[in-house]
């Protein structure tokens, strides 16, 4: 167990280097450079400031560079936000995207879990058809679709009661957390509720479940303790992605709802070629979603315990 | 009790049988075997009935329907869906005096409360050049304020901001503010010269669409300025899905969107699939150190935050002043899309190449392209086309999200998710700029994500066993 944390730890940190070579080249293939979005200015200027940002070194030299502050925790200063260091922007502004994206993983799984394992509980029965009607619509509208409709929802709650009950956009208090958070769940809801379903579907047909029903166990805890752990499994598996992609995917969501979050930054920082940030907020990204993928690697093995971590 | 008698007949031998097994059904390819089974699903036919129907809107829509989807007609912007619109032809504005009461003269002193406006109605024909109204004159007012509402008035309050104001002779007022052929709520507030008495007189009014011959000319709606006379109705340009913020025809810009949006959503994982196969086929027919190699790559590919690196490749691949950005995104996806079909592919063939019958092709003598054309290619394509088929609707949203957010394909060129982007803007007022993009994004997903469940049910083999 032990071992194999620390084995995917490893093989975590090479990731998270690799990711940050390729954003180093991807960025410095783009031609132009910070600077030049600056007014114009005299060589002279230019050659000083390049020098006090170190891009009048090599591309290797700077790369190496980078690494060893990168190694230290370091991003360096933003280029176009002055005297905004890229670690306080991360400090910041990540912690809102996160909040959003675990919440939005939290409707999504818990609501995705108890949608499937209904639909497979009703199978071919009303409540079946319309909600697997929902989860078609959730997999094929996009995700900026539910946001704007979202948003209109709030609207027109507000202006039914006459006054502000929940925030259309901004962020704060858990009001203004909740329908950004639901909308950008959405998705992953539906994908889980599939899945939730027909894994629920296969577990029903067990022969532990005839044995827990002959045995006479009542119909709950043959739900909850044989069939929804049994089930749960696949579901689990997915997780580690589906939450790389919620939370990269919430810049969309971020936007329409005026939300605070990095990605503002990170798209921000690309039109501008902010070098630092862009950087900044790639690598801490990855590392976020490596992280991610390991916890819910070895989360699995404790749930599972056929399943030996190795 | 009858007991049987046997007979002589009995106990002669009997003949062989001539057919002792009949291949009743005609042999079917695996191939054929999985378009029968698809075709009784009905779910996958009908969407494929539709990305059928979606390819010809997208190939010959702009054939039949020539509108230029970039031209720009600011004379109807922002319209929704509608039938052929016909306009009359109206003689050109002329100034109008309106209708001032004779031998006026200001009270000295103003009552507290005055009755309501009588006779409030509309002069003449209403059109979208003019609107005049005219009402009685109220005894003890010295003016009156004018509004416009575009839904009824609830009270008094909701009136809003006057239109404009009369003073006091005039009991007339002439609209011509930025008018369309809609309902429109006009009410009238009489008014002691400075403050309203809090009552109002309201009518409903629909102008008619009206364009002097010179404009009509203009807009080349008509080719001789006498020929049809003023009072004339011409049919105007028609917009079957409405216009944009910028009056550009929705029908022909969905089509050019559609050219966009599933050149993008079918070239890229075209492209990416068939680098995958290339890549997890040579991993997993080769095996040992090299698969581990590869595999390790494919690993910190899939590690990449994809969205972000989406946006940065798309950058780093730059565009041009002028081009469209349709390439880098091509690029991009490609670059980060490949690694899930080789993961797939590898699986495939690791297990393929242990199968019984690829030993046995290989003591017959089979090469190994051979091996790898004739054998494990064919028997990785079920799955293949799976995995193709729901890359498609991710690719899709991949496109419409970026061009969402701006990073997408570059204006002028549309694409659905760019016409959503700029549709979300005016979702409150002219729903059905945001409404078609994402209509067309949405079916598009559905029929590709049902066909692929279908495709994945039909190309079972255990499925087939099952039957």
């Amino acid at each position: 167990m032990l071992a194999y944390t620390i084995k995917r730890l490893i093989a975590g940190v090479i990731t998270v280097w690799f990711i940050a070579t390729a954003t180093f080249f991807a960025m410095h293939q783009v031609p132009g450079d910070p600077l030049m979005n600056d007014k114009a200015v005299t060589p002279e200027i230019r050659a000083n400031l390049e020098k006090k940002y170190g891009l009048d070194k090599s591309k290797t030299e700077q790369y190496f560079i980078f690494l060893g502050n990168m190694l230290q925790g370091d991003f360096g200063i933003s280029f176009t936000q002055q005297n905004r260091r890229v670690n306080d922007i991360i400090r910041d502004h990540f912690p809102v995207s996160a909040t959003l994206g675990l919440l939005a993983i939290f409707f999504a799984t818990t609501g995705g879990v108890l949608w499937g394992a209904l639909t497979a509980i009703y199978r071919n029965q009303l409540p079946d058809v319309i909600i697997m009607f929902f989860v078609i619509l959730g997999i094929s509208v996009p995700s900026f679709v539910f946001a704007a409709l979202g948003q209109l929802m709030l609207v027109n709650i507000n202006s039914f009661f006459g006054q502000s009950i929940i925030p259309v956009a901004g962020w704060g208090t858990i009001w203004h957390m909740l329908m950004p958070s639901m909308v950008l769940g959405l998705g992953t809801m539906a994908l889980l509720t599939r899945l939730m379903r027909s894994s629920m579907l296969e577990v029903v047909n067990e022969d532990y479940i005839k044995t827990a029903r002959a045995k006479g166990l009542s119909p709950t805890r043959i739900f909850f303790r044989h069939q929804l752990r049994n089930a749960i499994l696949p579901v689990i598996t997915v997780l580690g992605p589906q939450i790389a992609a919620i939370t990269t995917g919430g810049f969309v969501v971020e936007l329409v709802f005026a939300i605070p979050g990095l990605g503002r930054y990170f798209v921000q920082a690309v039109q501008q070629l902010d070098y630092t940030v862009i950087m900044g907020t790639t690598v801490f990204y990855g590392a976020f979603l490596v992280l991610m993928v390991i916890m819910v690697d070895i989360l699995y093995g404790f749930i599972d315990p056929r399943v030996r971590l190795s | 009790m009858s007991t049987y008698q046997p007979v002589a007949g009995d106990f002669e031998p009997l003949t062989t049988q001539q057919q002792v097994e009949v291949i009743s059904r005609p042999s079917l390819s695996y191939w054929q075997d999985a378009w029968l089974r698809l075709q009784q699903n009905t779910r996958a036919i009908i969407s494929l009935g539709i990305i059928v129907m979606l390819a010809i809107f997208t190939l010959i829509g702009p054939l039949a329907w020539t509108a230029d989807p970039a031209l720009q007609d600011l004379n109807q912007v922002s319209q929704a869906p509608s039938w052929p619109k016909t306009a009359l032809l109206v003689a050109p504005y002329k100034s109008w005096a309106g209708i001032t009461l004779a031998n006026y003269e200001s009270p000295d002193s103003y009552p507290t409360t005055v009755p309501a406006v009588t006779g409030f109605k509309v002069l003449d024909n209403p059109t979208t050049q003019r609107v005049r109204l005219i009402w009685d004159p109220v005894p003890g007012a010295d003016g009156y304020n004018v509004y416009r509402n575009n839904r009824e008035p609830l009270d008094f309050n909701d009136l809003g901001l006057p239109l404009g104001s009369t003073y006091g002779d005039q009991i007339s007022y002439e609209d011509r503010l930025s008018l369309e052929a809609r309902e429109y709520y006009y009410s009238v507030v009489p008014t002691d010269g400075l403050d309203e008495y809090e009552i109002y007189t309201q009518a409903i009014v629909t102008p008619t669409l009206a364009l002097t011959p010179d404009e009509a000319l203009e807009r080349g709606l008509i080719s001789d300025i006498d020929l049809p006379g003023q009072g004339q109705e011409i049919v105007i340009e028609f917009h079957p899905f409405g216009t944009d913020y910028l009056g550009r025809d929705m029908l022909a810009r969905l089509m050019q969107g559609a050219r966009v949006s599933l050149f993008i959503g079918i070239v890229a994982p075209f492209l990416y699939v068939l680098a995958g196969i290339a890549y997890g086929g040579i991993a997993g027919y080769f095996g040992g150190r090299l698969d581990a190699i590869l595999m390790r790559f494919s690993d910190f590919v899939v590690a990449l935050p994809f969205l972000l690196f989406m946006i940065l490749f798309k950058i780093a691949f730059g565009i041009g002043p002028g081009e469209s950005g349709i390439l880098p995104m091509l690029i991009a996806l490609v670059l980060l899309g490949w690694p899930a079909t080789a993961r797939l592919v590898r699986g495939q063939v690791l297990q393929i190449r242990e199968e019984g019958y690829i030993e046995a092709a290989r003591l017959l003598g089979a090469r190994d392209h051979y091996l790898i054309l004739r054998h494990i290619i064919p028997n990785t394509m079920g799955v293949i086309l799976v995995t193709l088929t729901f890359s498609v609707p991710s690719a899709i949203f991949t496109e419409a999200f970026l061009s969402f957010i701006g990073m997408g394909v570059a204006p002028p060129t549309p694409s659905w998710g760019s016409m959503c982007n700029e549709g979300v803007k005016t979702m409150l007022s002219h729903p059905h700029e945001l409404i078609f993009p994402a209509l067309f994004i949405s079916i598009t997903v559905l029929a590709f994500n049902l066909l692929g469940d279908g495709l994945t049910e039909a190309l079972d083999s255990k499925m087939r066993s099952r039957e």
